[in-house]
C-alpha cells in the first residue's frame, strides 16, 4: 500500500507554487502512515468500519467508526472543494465500490479481488490505503473534512453535497462525444492519455484475470476438504487387523487431503492480501488518472470553444468573450500544471504499489511453500517407516 | 510347450472345447463382451460417455448359461498342458507359497505407436517383462501387444478362474469415444491424456495379474508376456445387438434368481458381502469428489496461463524499465507455475483416482465371485432336491417294474456323485474366496501405501520447485525501484 515513503517523495504541491493563492491551509493533526482500518463490526446488514490513527504530537491516537456513507461524504467533499487552484488536474485517490453483506451478485462482481477473501480484511485494507493517500496527498489532505472524518467522534455529516464535479463540464462533455477524439495541444499529455488507455485496460484485465485464479484456488480448497469428509466416512472400527490397517490409509489420505486444503487456502490469502490488492488498486487508480485526463481534456474543450467564440464574436461582444477566454486559459494551464505534477507522482506511486505488492507476493509464497514442503516430507518420511524389504505390517 | 500351438488356432468348429474363441457363444465364450470391436463395426456408436466402472466380471459369472447340473470342474479348459496347477490339491500347496520369489517380476507398459490409418488403425503397445523366476523363458522380455489383446488375455483368465473363485483383477474400460479420437487423427491434449491413461492402466492390469501367485503361472499370460506373435483375439467379431440383448436379458434373470436368500451358515461371507457393498459405494462417491478436484486444479492451470498472458502484456507496454522486467519475468514464473499445476493434477488423477477406480472394478470381482458363490450353492440344492424325488420315486418304483427300478438306481448313483461333487466345489469355493480376501485386503493394503507414498512425494515435489521458482523471481521484484 501506499507507504510513508510515497508522501515524502513527492514534491509538496504548496498552494504558493500554484498561480493565485497564497493561503494556508490547516494541516493534519494525525500522521498519514498511521492511518488504519482496524476492522469492520457488522451489525446486521450495516457494515462499520473502525479507523485508528496516530497524533502527530504523539500524545494518542484517535478512534473513530465510520460506515461507507461516510466515506463517500468525504469523497463527494473533496471532489467539490472550492478554491483549490487546477483542482481538475488531481488524480483523487480511488474509493473502493460500495461494500455490504450479503450483497447482490453485481456488487460483489464490482468489487472483485476485494471480496475475494475470506473475510473483510482485503477490504479494510483498501479503504486504508485510500485514507492513507488522501491524507498524504499536500492539497487533499489539509481539507478540513479529512481532519473531521479522521478524528470526530461524531460521524461527519450527512449533508448532501451540492455540484459534482462533472455539471460544469456537461456541456464539454458533450462536446467531447460529438467530436470524437479531440487532440491535445501538449505532447506530453497526448503521450500520457495513450498510454493511459493502454494501461487502463490492462490493468484491468490483469486484475480480472489474477481474481480467476484466487476463485480457482477457492474451490480447489472446497474440493479438497469435501474429499477428506468423505474419505473419514470410509473408516470403520476395526474388526479385524487387516481392516485396520486400511482404515489407517484412508485416514492418512483424508489428514493429506486437509492439509493439502489448508495449503490452498492459504495460498489464495497471500494472492488476495498482496498481489491481488495491488493489482486492484493499480486498476483503479489507472482509471482515476483516465478521470483526470478526461477532466483536462474536457478544459481544453471548453477552452478552444471560449477562444472560437471570442474570435467570431461580434465587436459589442467581443471584450466579454475575451475575458471569457481568458479566464478559460488560467484554468486550463492552472489544470495542466497540476495534471502534470500529478502524473509524475502518480507513476512513482504505481511502481512502488506494485513493486511492494510484488515482493510481499513473493516473500508470503516462499514463506507458505516451504511451510507445507516441510509437513510433508515429515508426513512421508513418518508414512515410508524404517526402510524394510517386505511387504509393511499394521 | 509345444502343445501350446493348439491353443492359438482358432478352431471355431469343435463342439467339446471349452475355449473363449470358439464360435458361438458358449459359458465360456460370454466373455466375448469383454473384447473391445476396434473395427469400424462398433455395436456401442451410440455410446457418448464411457463405460462406467462396472465390472464385466459379474456378467461373465452371472451369463453363465447352460444346465445347471454342469460341474465346475469341467470349466477349466482341459487341454491345458500343466493341468495339474489347476486341481484343487495343488492349490494348497501353493498356500504357503508366498515367497519372495513370486514377486521378483517387473512389468512395463509403454511406447504406444499408433499402426494403420483411419478406422482400421490401432494403438500398438510395447511390453517389457523382466524377471528372475524359473518360470519365464528369459530374464527380460519384450512384446507388442494391443489393447484386444489385452482383453483377450483377460477373458481367458476370467473365464478359467473366476468360476472357481479366485480374484481375476479386471481389464481396463473400453472407450470408444476416446478410441476413436485416436483413429482419426486428432492429435491434442486430450487424445494424448487418453493413450497415457489407457498405457497406465494397462501396465497395472499386467502388474496385479502377475502378482496373483495362481494367474502368474497360466500358460496364457506367459504367452502373453514372451511370446512376439500373438494370433489375434477371435472373439472381437461382432455381437448382433439381438446376441447382446439376450446376453443381457439372462443377467438379468440371473440376478432375480440372486435375491432369493441363501441360507448362510458362515456369517463371514455375510459380514464380508455387506462391507465390500458398503465400500463399494464409499468408493464411488470419493471417485466423483476426486474427479471434482481434478477438473478445478486443470481449470488452475489454465487460469494461471491467462494471468501470466496479462502480466507478459503489461510487461511489454510498461514504461518504467525494472518494472516492465520484473513483469516479464513474473510471466514467465507463472507459465512454470502453470505447469506445475497440470502435473499435479496428473498426480491426483494417476495416483489416486485411478486407484479408486481400479479398486471400484476390483470389488466388482469380488462381488463377482461372492456370486458364483450363491449359485453353486444354488446348483447344490438342486440336486439334492432332485435326488431326494429320484429316491421317492424308486421307493415307489421298488414293488412293480424291475427293469426302471434298475435306470432309477443309476440315475440316484449319478446324482449322488454329482451331490458329491458339488459338496465339494462348494467347500471348495468357499475355501478360495476366503484366501483370495485375504491375499486381496493384503495387497489393497499395499497398494495404498504405495500411492501415498508416491502422492506425498508430487506434493514435496511441487513446493519445493514453487519455492525455487519464487526465491529466484524474489530479486527481480526488489529490484524494482
Amino acid at each position: 500500500m501506499m507507504e510513508e515513503e510515497e508522501a515524502e517523495e513527492s514534491p509538496p504541491l504548496s498552494p504558493s507554487v500554484i498561480k493565485g493563492t497564497e493561503e494556508e491551509t490547516p494541516l493534519l493533526s494525525v500522521s498519514p502512515s498511521t492511518i488504519r482500518v482496524t476492522e469492520a463490526a457488522q451489525d446486521g446488514e450495516l457494515l462499520t468500519f473502525i479507523i485508528v490513527s496516530q497524533k502527530l504530537s504523539g500524545t494518542g491516537e484517535y478512534h473513530v467508526d465510520r460506515t461507507y456513507e461516510d466515506f463517500d461524504w468525504l469523497q463527494q467533499h473533496l471532489f467539490s472543494l472550492e478554491d483549490v487552484p487546477g483542482i481538475q488536474g488531481i488524480i483523487f485517490p480511488p474509493l473502493p465500490a460500495r461494500a455490504q453483506q450479503n450483497a447482490p451478485v453485481k456488487l460483489v462482481r464490482q468489487l472483485g479481488l476485494l471480496a475475494a477473501g475470506e473475510n473483510w480484511t482485503p477490504y479494510c485494507r483498501a479503504l486504508e490505503a485510500y485514507l492513507q493517500q488522501v491524507a498524504g496527498h499536500s492539497l487533499l489532505g489539509r481539507t478540513q473534512h479529512l481532519e473531521t472524518f479522521l478524528t470526530s467522534p461524531e460521524p461527519p455529516g450527512r449533508q448532501k453535497v451540492k455540484k459534482g464535479l462533472f455539471n460544469r463540464l456537461s456541456q464539454a462533455v458533450e462536446g467531447i462525444r460529438k467530436d470524437g477524439h479531440t487532440k491535445d495541444v501538449d505532447d506530453f499529455f497526448r503521450t500520457e492519455r495513450e498510454h493511459n488507455l493502454t494501461l487502463t485496460g490492462l490493468s484491468k484485465t490483469a486484475a480480472e484475470r489474477f481474481l480467476e485464479v484466487v476463485q480457482t484456488e477457492r474451490k480447489i480448497a472446497v474440493a479438497c476438504g469435501h474429499f477428506a469428509a468423505s474419505l473419514q466416512l470410509c473408516v470403520e472400527a476395526a474388526d479385524d487387523p487387516g481392516q485396520d490397517t486400511f482404515s489407517k490409509m484412508c485416514v492418512k489420505i483424508s489428514e493429506i487431503m486437509e492439509s493439502m486444503k489448508k495449503n490452498v487456502q492459504k495460498v489464495a490469502e497471500n494472492d488476495v492480501t498482496t498481489l491481488g490488492l495491488g493489482l486492484d488498486l493499480n486498476s483503479r487508480y489507472q482509471e482515476a488518472e483516465k478521470e483526470m485526463l478526461f477532466r483536462r481534456t474536457c478544459q481544453l474543450v471548453e477552452l478552444e470553444t471560449a477562444s472560437r467564440n471570442a474570435e467570431r464574436a461580434k465587436p459589442l461582444k467581443k471584450a466579454a468573450m475575451d475575458e471569457i477566454k481568458k479566464a478559460a486559459e488560467k484554468d486550463f494551464d492552472q489544470v495542466s500544471v497540476v495534471a502534470k505534477q500529478e502524473v509524475a507522482r502518480f507513476q512513482r506511486a504505481r511502481v512502488a504499489v506494485l513493486r511492494q505488492a510484488l515482493v510481499r507476493w513473493c516473500e508470503l509464497q516462499i514463506l507458505t511453500a516451504t511451510g507445507s514442503a516441510e509437513q510433508w516430507n515429515q508426513q512421508l518420511l513418518a508414512f515410508r517407516g524404517p526402510a524394510r524389504s517386505q511387504e509393511p505390517s499394521s | 510347450m509345444a502343445e501350446q500351438t493348439d491353443n492359438r488356432e482358432p478352431e471355431p468348429g469343435r463342439g467339446e472345447e471349452l475355449s473363449p474363441e470358439a464360435e458361438p457363444l458358449n459359458s465360456n465364450g460370454q466373455n466375448s463382451l469383454l473384447e473391445e470391436e476396434e473395427e469400424g463395426e462398433d455395436l456401442f456408436t451410440e455410446a457418448t460417455e464411457e463405460v462406467s466402472l462396472d465390472s464385466p466380471e459379474r456378467d461373465v459369472l452371472l451369463s453363465d448359461g447352460p444346465s445347471p447340473l454342469t460341474p465346475p470342474a469341467s470349466l477349466i479348459s482341459p487341454h491345458l498342458p500343466h493341468n495339474h496347477l489347476y486341481t484343487h490339491s495343488s492349490f494348497d500347496e501353493m498356500e504357503g507359497e508366498d515367497t519372495p520369489d513370486l514377486l521378483d517380476i517387473s512389468i512395463l507398459v509403454s511406447d504406444p505407436e499408433k499402426v494403420g490409418e483411419g478406422m482400421n488403425a490401432y494403438m500398438a503397445y510395447k511390453v517389457t517383462t523382466q524377471t528372475s523366476l524359473p518360470l519365464f523363458k528369459t530374464p527380460q522380455a519384450t512384446v507388442r501387444r494391443r489393447f484386444s489383446d489385452f482383453l483377450g488375455l483377460h477373458g481367458k483368465l476370467a473365464s478359467r478362474y473366476l468360476h472357481v473363485g479366485y480374484l481375476v483383477p479386471p481389464a481396463p474400460e473400453k472407450s470408444i469415444v476416446g478410441m476413436t479420437k485416436v483413429k482419426v487423427g486428432k492429435d491434442d491434449s486430450s487424445s494424448n491424456e487418453f493413450v497415457e491413461k489407457r498405457r497406465a492402466a494397462l501396465e497395472r492390469y499386467l502388474m496385479r495379474t502377475a502378482k496373483h501367485p495362481v494367474l502368474l503361472k497360466d500358460p496364457d499370460l506367459l504367452t502373453f508376456l514372451e511370446c512376439s506373435e500373438l494370433p489375434r483375439a477371435l472373439s472381437t467379431q461382432a455381437l448382433s445387438g439381438a446376441g447382446i440383448l439376450r446376453m443381457v436379458n439372462k443377467a438379468a434373470d440371473a440376478v432375480n434368481k440372486m435375491t432369493i436368500k441363501m441360507t448362510e451358515s458362515d456369517t463371514w461371507f455375510e459380514e464380508k458381502q455387506q462391507k465390500f457393498e458398503n465400500l463399494d459405494i464409499q468408493l464411488r462417491k470419493l471417485h466423483c469428489s476426486l474427479e471434482s478436484l481434478v477438473c478445478h486444479r486443470k481449470e488452475l492451470s489454465v487460469n494461471t496461463a491467462l494471468f501470466a498472458k496479462s502480466a507478459a502484456m503489461l510487461g511489454n507496454s510498461e514504461d518504467h524499465t525494472a518494472l516492465s522486467r520484473a513483469l516479464s519475468q513474473l510471466a514467465e514464473v507463472e507459465e512454470k507455475v502453470e505447469q506445475l499445476h497440470q502435473d499435479q493434477a496428473s498426480a491426483d488423477f494417476y495416483l489416486l483416482a485411478e486407484l479408486l477406480a481400479d479398486y471400484i472394478r476390483l470389488i466388482g470381482s469380488v462381488k463377482g465371485v461372492f456370486d458364483q458363490r450363491v449359485r453353486l450353492w444354488q446348483r447344490l440344492q438342486d440336486s439334492l432336491l432332485l435326488l431326494q424325488k429320484k429316491r421317492d420315486a424308486e421307493a415307489k418304483l421298488h414293488a412293480n417294474k424291475p427293469e426302471k427300478l434298475q435306470q432309477a438306481r443309476d440315475d440316484i448313483r449319478e446324482l449322488e456323485g454329482k451331490v458329491q461333487q458339488g459338496e465339494r466345489d462348494f467347500e471348495q469355493i468357499s475355501k478360495t474366496i476366503r484366501k483370495e480376501l485375504v491375499r486381496f485386503e493384503k495387497e489393497r493394503v499395499t497398494d495404498f501405501k504405495e500411492v501415498i507414498i508416491k502422492y506425498l512425494e508430487s506434493l514435496v515435489q511441487t513446493q519445493q520447485q514453487l519455492i525455487k521458482y519464487w526465491e529466484a523471481f524474489l530479486p527481480e521484484a526488489k529490484a524494482i525501484s
